[in-house]
């Protein structure tokens, strides 16, 4: 399977150059070859395990509870201007 | 035998005799950490400071002649991949070198209600990807029986300062054997709990139906008092399991009579060193002489494993990861000249290979077209794992396998391979992928004198069981008091 690494890399928010896509791109290869492996299997019927504990919900009471002050989330923030995360302009 | 040597519950009994007290133990760890860690580099940071305002807590309280709990004053190094608060968490990436946590994680915060010493953060790889620790986004960590090779990884670190004495013990994380191989590299003994057995609150996030957070000690007595110290429910980790955690020194009993342990074929396979199966096949000779029952089994899937695991584990990264993106905390990159810019290029410069590596795979195996051939067909053979551990401990109380197929390699041998680097994983990625407890201890040496690691794996929550085979190993063996010639 060809897997189009800049279309990949673009979806994950990574910057590749020239010369990563070229090995990444053969690393990547060689794995989902190794990967491929598991078609051997018949898995029909067979339910998918996300979780290796049968846990299936954990409720816990609607009631609120105090959470970090914002001062303190903010201030190891990158950038911020009052009370909040400060990011490039998204909207022109 | 010299204060950096002792073991918890060695220190503990000094410390209540008062023969010794917190401080002396503190100084003498950090004055052997000065000594050899320019070769071992275990350390991402040390918290000196910090360190002996909490020896200092401790010996006012005996002095006051209050009762002190079995970690009270112990030296303990923390792997850089949980938070504590106030002290930078780097996960051993770029991206959060300047990451200082407002809060202790569940478990952080746990050691210290017990007045643990932290002398400082240890190395691992980056966000725990990796077997070697050479994917530190910040150093090497070197071997203590033989420089020149890996210490394991992920919590290599750990290990290693364990191994060196550089700690009195350590906590790690496993997420595909990142306690277990490393503890079997460098010759010391590291479990992976339940998952859910211990929160994973303020543990740096890489797969989080895999992770769990695990003791890396000098003995098997250490892990049962580290067990006994992180185990238990927590309302911040909705996946931590809300059951009674028994008291784990309890199950230090040295007898395996009766004890039906389990040998699966599958994992005796062909490329496995010959040192390794010789070591373990001794140990489950002894075992035998001690009255366990011994029984072949199989687990038909587990050539499977490694597959599934490298799907799951980049599936679930690629979702974690997608918080480094510059906005809230961590790494920004300049020079971006739009938002999108700002994403790419605060990853492109804050991640290192490996973990792009695993983004883009993970990110690939989720995509539309693609999450039914690859992330829902994994998920579908981890049941089929489950099955066979299932059929397995229907048959048997433990599985005795070798924690890893090969003693540590070189520096440098794997690292252009991540195939070949991936597969030294084979044997502790089971366990992960369906979630069952596991122990390593040494059970001996190669001919070039490197440890070998005993690896037994139990059921669900069945870690009293792990500890009382590892006891009686340890009681009638001597490896675990074996030095590094570091040493």
């Amino acid at each position: 399977m060809k897997m189009d690494i800049e279309k990949v890399a673009r979806l994950a928010r990574i910057e590749l150059s020239e010369e990563e896509k070229v090995t990444l791109g053969n690393q990547l290869e060689q794995i989902l070859t190794y990967v491929e492996q598991l078609n051997q299997l018949d898995t029909t019927g067979v339910e998918p395990t996300s979780h290796a504990v049968p846990i299936y919900n954990a409720f816990r009471e609607d009631e609120t509870r105090p959470s970090f002050p914002r001062e303190e989330v903010l201030s190891i923030s990158p950038d911020q201007e009052d009370g909040y995360f400060k990011v490039p302009r998204i909207i022109e | 035998m010299e204060l950096h040597q002792l073991t918890i519950h060695e220190l503990h009994a000094l410390l209540v005799k008062r023969e010794v007290t917190s401080r002396e133990v503190t100084e003498a760890l950090y004055r052997r950490i000065r000594e050899v860690e320019e070769k071992i580099g275990a350390y991402l940071m040390l918290t000196e400071e910090k360190a002996f305002e909490q020896a200092g807590q401790v010996d006012r309280k005996i002095a006051r002649g209050e009762r002190i709990g079995d970690l009270a004053g112990v030296p303990l190094g923390i792997k850089d991949i949980l938070c504590t608060k106030g002290i930078r968490t780097t996960c051993g990436s770029r991206i959060l070198e300047n990451y200082v946590p407002f809060y202790d994680g569940t478990v952080v915060r746990r050691l210290r209600q017990e007045d643990a010493v932290m002398l400082g953060k240890l190395n691992m790889d980056e966000f725990a990807m990796g077997s070697s620790t050479e994917n530190s986004g910040f150093q090497i960590t070197r071997n203590p029986w033989d420089l020149s090779r890996i210490p394991g990884g992920s919590s290599g670190g750990s290990a290693a300062a364990v191994a060196a004495d550089e700690c009195i013990a350590a906590l790690g994380t496993d997420t595909g054997g990142s306690i277990r191989q490393p503890a079997a590299c460098c010759g010391v003994v590291g479990m992976k709990p339940t998952y859910g057995r211990v929160s994973r609150y303020g543990l740096v996030a890489f797969a989080s139906s895999l992770d769990q957070i695990g003791p890396i000690t000098k003995d098997v007595e250490d892990c049962a008092i580290l067990m006994n110290a992180i185990s238990g429910y927590d309302p911040y980790d909705s996946t931590s399991v809300n059951m009674d955690v028994p008291n784990y020194k309890e199950s230090l009993i040295n007898d395996v009579k009766g004890i039906r342990i389990g040998i699966p074929d599958e994992y005796f396979i062909e490329g496995m060193d010959a040192d390794v199966e010789r070591a373990v096949k001794e140990a489950i000779g002894l075992f035998e002489r001690w009255g366990a029952k011994i029984k072949r089994i199989s687990l038909p899937h587990t050539p499977y494993a490694v597959a599934t695991y490298y799907i799951i584990c980049t599936a679930e990264a690629s979702s974690n990861l997608a918080r480094y993106d510059g906005v809230k905390y961590g790494l920004r990159s300049k020079g971006f000249r739009d938002l999108m810019e700002m994403y790419t290029q605060t990853r492109e410069k804050g991640f290192g290979k490996e973990v792009k590596r695993r983004i883009i795979l993970g990110t690939y195996v989720l995509s539309a077209g693609y999450y039914e051939a690859y992330y829902r067909k994994a998920s579908q053979v981890r049941t089929l794992m489950r099955s066979d551990f299932e059929e397995a401990f229907g048959q048997v109380d433990v599985i005795l396998v070798p924690t890893a197929p090969t003693p540590a390699f070189r520096i440098g041998e794997k690292v252009e391979d991540p195939l070949q680097m991936y597969l030294s994983d084979i044997h502790t990625i089971p366990v992960n992928l369906t979630g069952i407890p596991a122990i390593s201890i040494p059970c001996g040496f190669s001919r070039e004198n490197l440890p070998i690691g005993l690896q037994i794996m139990g059921r669900h929550f069945d870690e009293g069981m792990l500890l009382r085979v590892a006891y009686t190993f340890e009681q009638n063996t001597d490896f675990h008091l074996k030095k590094p010639p570091i040493a």
